[in-house]
């Protein structure tokens, strides 16, 4: 019950940051250092998201099959594979290191 | 739709047969979507909310991507609200370049996201703009909602998540949409010093503050560092790309140039100095495909 309650107010405050940003003057925009800072957080929180989800089990850091994920989504991405590649590409070298035994 | 003046016009439009390929190729992957939520723990109907209410990949990925790893209810909600930031600048892009009224206005920012304000930000006529946002908004609307209720339902059916690679499904899907981002020095050494920030925070603060503690980094490293100012706040996705190529006399590789990035992002995270040596001043001037500032001219114009 409590995940739902996190759940809605995430929703809610999706759609008033991207309502706001239709009230605000468009001179926010001429502020170079604000516009920065929302382009580099972003670049932060998804880098972080997908080192947390890489190595992270609990408070713990740990080499698993995840790791191979990382490797084969990298060289997807490089070779620019489509989103849906990468992902099923991620997803098939989890899951075939673990039939390998590993992770 | 403040676009649709002629219905026999919508077959002619660029923007619109762009905005109608791109939500198709977007909604399929709400088919990874709903089948990590479920894996993640998520019921069908918590991960339906998420895509119909929430409506936001980064943020609907980074929600389960933290209560999967562990992290509470509010760590999720604080991830996925900060990662929602830049919708709030992609509404004041739209509002200035379509300046909807009414209640339009109300319906346009629920579907203000990366890919309809990158449909609409290629354009420059006013008209393929407002049928570029609407189209790709309602489009990706409906088949992200259609195919996140496939994915959760298939993957309910699925048992052992981890078995089939989910949990590595989900790393790829952050990295991939972290990659697009990740033009030029500046933006590799961003990432790189989140991600030490992150691995070195892990061990000593509960799940999901890690994600938390590297936002705060990313945000001191950008107000100490501003050069580029929309640095990182491209939409994830370039549905012009293939166009901007066969302008280019057909030759796919000159334009992107992906020599940049490679090296100097590892050794710096390899040893660990990425913070502010390279915030500070590594940002000459990394030129890069221009759609981004030229929407912001856009914006500023009007």
């Amino acid at each position: 019950m409590n995940l739902w309650l996190w759940i809605l107010i995430a929703c809610a405050l999706a759609y008033l940051t991207k309502l706001v940003g239709y009230f605000v003057p468009a001179k926010l925009l001429d502020n170079p250092r604000i516009m920065h800072v929302a382009g580099t957080m972003t670049i932060g929180l998804l880098a972080s998201l997908t080192v947390v989800n890489a190595v992270a089990s609990g408070q713990g850091l740990v080499l698993d099959a995840r790791i191979g994920a990382l490797v084969a989504a990298a060289v997807a991405l490089l070779l620019r594979a489509p989103f849906l590649v990468v992902v099923i590409s991620g997803a098939a070298a989890a899951a075939l290191l673990r039939l390998l035994g590993w992770g | 739709m403040s676009g649709g003046s002629a219905p026999a016009k919508l077959r002619e439009s660029p923007a619109f047969k762009v905005a109608l390929s791109l939500s198709i190729a977007t909604g399929l992957y709400g088919v990874s979507f709903g089948a990590l939520s479920v894996a993640s723990g998520f019921d069908f109907w918590q991960t339906m909310v998420l895509s119909l209410l929430l409506f936001s990949g980064g943020s609907q990925f980074a929600f389960i991507g933290v209560v999967a790893g562990g992290g509470s209810g509010v760590a999720a909600m604080t991830a996925s609200a900060l990662l929602g930031l830049r919708n709030g600048i992609y509404g004041m892009q739209i509002n200035a370049m379509l300046r909807p009224g009414g209640w339009k206005r109300y319906v346009s920012a629920h579907i203000t996201i990366d890919e309809s304000t990158a449909t609409a930000s290629g354009q420059s006529d006013p008209g393929e703009q407002a049928r570029g946002f609407w189209t790709a908004g309602i489009g990706i609307f409906v088949l992200w909602n259609i195919f996140t209720a496939v994915g959760a339902l298939a993957g309910d059916a699925m048992g052992d998540p981890k078995q089939w690679g989910l949990d590595g499904a989900a790393v790829a899907a952050f990295l991939a949409l972290l990659w697009p981002r990740l033009k030029g020095r500046q933006p590799w050494a961003i990432a790189a010093a989140c991600a030490l920030a992150t691995v070195l925070a892990v061990p000593f603060v509960p799940s999901g503050v890690p994600i938390l503690v590297a936002a705060v980094v990313a945000g001191v490293i950008g107000w100490f560092s501003h050069s580029r100012m929309d640095e990182g706040l491209e939409p994830d996705v370039d549905p012009y790309a293939e166009k901007r190529r066969h302008e280019k006399d057909g030759h796919g590789n000159g334009g992107h140039g992906n020599g940049g990035h490679g090296n100097g992002g590892h050794g710096n995270g390899g040893h660990g100095n990425g913070g502010h040596g390279n915030g500070g001043h590594g940002n000459g001037g990394h030129g890069n495909g221009g759609h981004g500032s030229e929407r912001h001219r856009e914006g500023g114009t009007r």
